[in-house]
């Protein structure tokens, strides 16, 4: 068993069967994901709490990416893609018919494993979700902009180079670019697609701080490859294996006590 | 030997080769061309020659050596040609440039070396250039200035003479202003008069007080027109007023008016700096002017116009057309073997001979839409078409058929290029598919679609054989932009610098006189071609470092 600094863990656990629908940010019933004849997910039920982190750990392949990208609906790129089951935010089901895709994601913000800032200008990364919205006040965009680079720990560091190229940016700041960009329309919800596997450890450290002030706004759901990184992070730790929800817990006891064998041989780094 | 081969040299000399051929292939086209062009406008020494030829009949030329080669002597004398001695195996012989055509029929002669007694390069020599008949060689003897001989001498007659022609020159500019302009002005007014009174007539909306009020307007113009062309006879009359006597080389003298001198010059007595200037006069009037003479003199300019019209007026359409298709396949269509179909269909089109989009042209777009849009629109025309003969407007929606292709392929490359994470990142902010392409996509494929744009101009800048089917023509009255009303006329005709060159070098009367020209125009057209696509070039590099997120 890896050591796990205690300080990092939480304290408070919820009973996440028992999950008032108040505190419920997401609900997901009975996900199966077929891309062509390969199932991807099978069966995933799960509740995540608002204004918590939740990390989805698991080896490669194991369907951790593809779930989060079904909150958002990204899924929906996939010509092959084939769904069934619900996942239920404010208690309807995003994959219903009447469901404005375009309205779900500026609910439901991601940040991708690459940093993907468009070829625009600082500012005009920040406040390009806001553009689509039609809001055009200079003053609104410029708040907007200065609100979300800070919320997201980059405003110091741009603040005089607004109006330069993105591409100027180091990795790490492009993808603090980004998640300021995406928390820029305010989301309810952030995914966090592996959001430091490009980054160096100096950058990953920031992000990873970024990521517990976030929780305060946003409820976060993180990926991630790092087992380490969801210790530090998260509140509750999902581990999947062979797209099947194996173990969901609180991240204490996830790391310290879990109940299923694949879990501890995950953990204990026997395979993945 | 065997390891020479292993270490790969061989490849390395052979690729190196390659490419070393093609690049002096193409470097020595364009120096060719270039000297060959831009040398006509440089002012060769003028000679006097005095000729015996075998019978001992005498006789003075006076011209410039347009080209010389050896001929074999054996040729000649198999052609009936005696020599009183025999010249050796091979004899030169010189092409001769006499000018004077109304007085000796050939403007160009060949003349043998043995028949030469004596060759000078008077310094008097003067070169008269004319609106008619070509070049004028001879010695200026006196002015005449309102049918009265100045009593000058010796430098005075020069002098005067510079400045008669100034004045003649500067009257016929200001004649050829009014006619081109006020008087074109009036002539398509009361054309357009004309036609409103017969559309009137055609809707059988024409009342009497109607026909009145345009007759007055009619009568109008025609009183001003009237008025203009006795400004008009005035101003040529005050150019033909003055003339100049010239002893030519059959010794006789001759009277020129000066309306007809456009300049004269002394070229044997220049130094360099004058040829300079010369040259570059020569030049700049080669791309400034209107053609004369069946376009073997004068310039070149509406061919110019035309070429760079037709060229914009066809990207602008090809762009918008290619690029909406390329985003259709490449974005909306479903994946599937009818869009595999259509993908292959559209790079064959680049494949189709380019006579074969001439005759859809003139088929669909001149007679069927053209027809269709006379009988719609311009009824009170009819029978003359407006819209249904050839013009500037067909031939740029053929060549835009047949650019087409280039810009979808490359446009789809571009749009393929992109990386699908950024594709991503707009739409989990909450963009649609549509607004993702709108502000992300296609600006990040600008490079792509100007490299489609750059290959369609280049493309379309050199094909004349579509172009003499649907509406280019060997000589347009007026440029399709003027200051009549709607000042861009999109159904008129218009010159080539491609087409001119094949009339020139092909097509002309006097094909001595014309080769030269058609260097000069070939190389005009290289240089149109790749100032345009240097332009396009820059804002494509433009473009590129704006978006440079692609390159990694």
């Amino acid at each position: 068993m890896i050591s796990i600094d205690q300080s990092a863990i939480k304290s408070e656990v919820v009973d996440l069967a028992n999950l008032p629908a108040q505190d419920t940010a997401l609900e997901i019933r009975n996900l199966d994901l077929r891309y062509g004849d390969k199932q991807a997910l099978f069966d995933v039920s799960m509740k995540i709490p608002k204004n918590q982190v939740t990390a989805f750990i698991g080896p490669s392949g194991c369907g951790k990416s593809t779930l989060l990208r079904c909150i958002n609906r990204m899924n929906d790129l996939v010509e092959t893609c084939h769904i069934d089951g619900e996942i239920l935010l404010h208690g309807q089901n995003i994959y219903d018919k009447q469901v404005d895709v375009a309205a779900l994601r500026r609910n439901v913000g991601m940040v991708f494993q690459r940093p993907n800032p468009f070829p625009k200008s600082i500012y005009e990364n920040v406040v390009y979700g806001l553009r689509l919205q039609g809001v055009s006040n200079r003053r609104e965009l410029d708040e907007a902009a200065e609100r979300s680079l800070r919320g997201a720990a980059i405003w110091d560091e741009v603040k005089d180079r607004l109006h330069d190229n993105a591409f100027g940016l180091s990795g790490g700041q492009q993808q603090r670019l980004v998640i300021a960009r995406a928390i820029a329309i305010e989301p309810e919800v952030l995914l966090l697609d592996e959001p430091t596997s490009a980054l160096d450890p100096i950058s990953t450290l920031t992000i990873e701080e970024l990521i517990t002030e976030l929780k305060s706004k946003y409820t976060v759901v993180i990926v991630t490859h790092n087992m380490q990184q969801a210790a530090r992070v998260s509140d509750q730790t999902a581990f999947m294996y062979m797209g099947e929800l194996i173990e969901y817990a609180d991240t204490n006891t996830i790391f310290t006590t879990p109940q299923k064998r694949k879990t501890e041989d995950y953990i204990t780094g026997r395979y993945g | 030997m065997g390891k020479w081969v292993k270490s790969g040299s061989p490849w390395i000399w052979m690729t190196g080769g390659a490419v070393s051929i093609s690049l002096i292939a193409v470097l020595g086209l364009l120096l060719l061309i270039a000297w060959r062009g831009l040398s006509y406008f440089w002012p060769a020494d003028i000679y006097q020659w005095e000729m015996e030829d075998n019978q001992g009949v005498k006789s003075t030329l006076i011209g410039e050596i347009y080209d010389r080669e050896d001929v074999p002597t054996e040729r000649l004398i198999s052609a009936g040609h005696t020599f009183k001695e025999h010249p050796g195996e091979f004899v030169t012989r010189y092409l001769v440039k006499t000018g004077n055509r109304e007085f000796v029929g050939l403007d160009f002669r060949w003349i043998l070396a043995t028949d030469i007694v004596s060759r000078e390069k008077p310094a008097d020599i003067a070169m008269f250039e004319r609106t008619k008949n070509g070049n004028f060689y001879g010695y200026p003897v006196a002015v005449i200035e309102n049918g009265e001989r100045l009593p000058l001498k010796g430098g005075q007659i020069e002098t005067a003479l510079e400045d008669h022609i100034d004045r003649a020159v500067g009257i016929g500019e200001q004649a050829l202003q009014l006619q081109k302009s006020e008087i074109g002005s009036v002539n398509y007014a009361l054309e357009r008069l004309r036609l409103k009174e017969r559309g009137y007539e055609l809707d059988g909306k024409l009342t009497p007080e109607l026909k009145a009020d345009l007759d007055a307007q009619a009568e109008q113009l025609n009183l001003d027109y009237l008025v203009m062309e006795k400004d008009l006879f005035a101003l040529r009359d005050e150019a033909a007023r003055d003339s100049v006597i010239i002893r030519d080389m059959r010794g006789e003298e001759v009277i020129l008016r000066l309306d007809s001198v456009l300049d004269v010059s002394y070229v044997n007595r220049m130094n360099s700096f004058d040829k300079v200037v010369h040259w570059f006069v020569g030049l700049g009037r080669f791309v400034s002017h209107d053609p004369r003479e069946a376009n073997t003199e004068g310039g070149v300019f509406p061919a110019i116009f035309g070429t760079v019209f037709m060229v914009m007026l066809m990207a602008v359409i090809v762009t918008p057309f290619g690029v909406v298709a390329a985003i259709y396949l490449h974005e909306y269509a479903k994946k599937g073997p009818i869009t595999k179909m259509i993908r292959i269909a559209v790079i064959n089109l680049a494949g189709v001979p380019s006579i074969v989009y001439g005759v859809f042209g003139l088929g669909f777009f001149v007679y069927m839409l053209g027809g269709s849009l006379d009988q719609l629109f311009y009824p009170e025309a009819l029978p003359s078409p407006t819209f249904g003969s050839p013009g500037v407007i067909w031939s740029a929606l053929t060549l835009a058929i047949l650019t087409l292709p280039v810009v979808i392929v490359s446009t789809e490359e571009g749009l393929s290029r992109i990386p699908s994470a950024v594709r991503q990142g707009s739409l989990a902010l909450g963009a649609t598919k549509f607004e993702t392409l709108w502000r992300i996509i296609i600006p990040m494929a600008s490079p792509a679609i100007m490299t489609g744009l750059i290959l369609a101009v280049a493309r379309a800048a050199g094909e004349v054989a579509p172009l003499m089917l649907v509406g280019v023509v060997k000589l347009a009255p007026t440029l399709p932009i003027d200051m009549n009303f709607p000042f861009v006329h999109l159904e008129r005709k218009f010159m080539h610098l491609g087409f001119h060159i094949y009339d020139v070098g092909f097509q002309s009367p006097n094909v001595e006189a014309a080769r030269p020209l058609v260097y000069a125009t070939s190389f005009l057209l290289v240089s149109v071609i790749v100032t345009l696509n240097l332009t396009a070039i820059s804002v494509r590099n433009h473009l590129r470092e704006k978006f440079r997120s692609l390159e990694h």
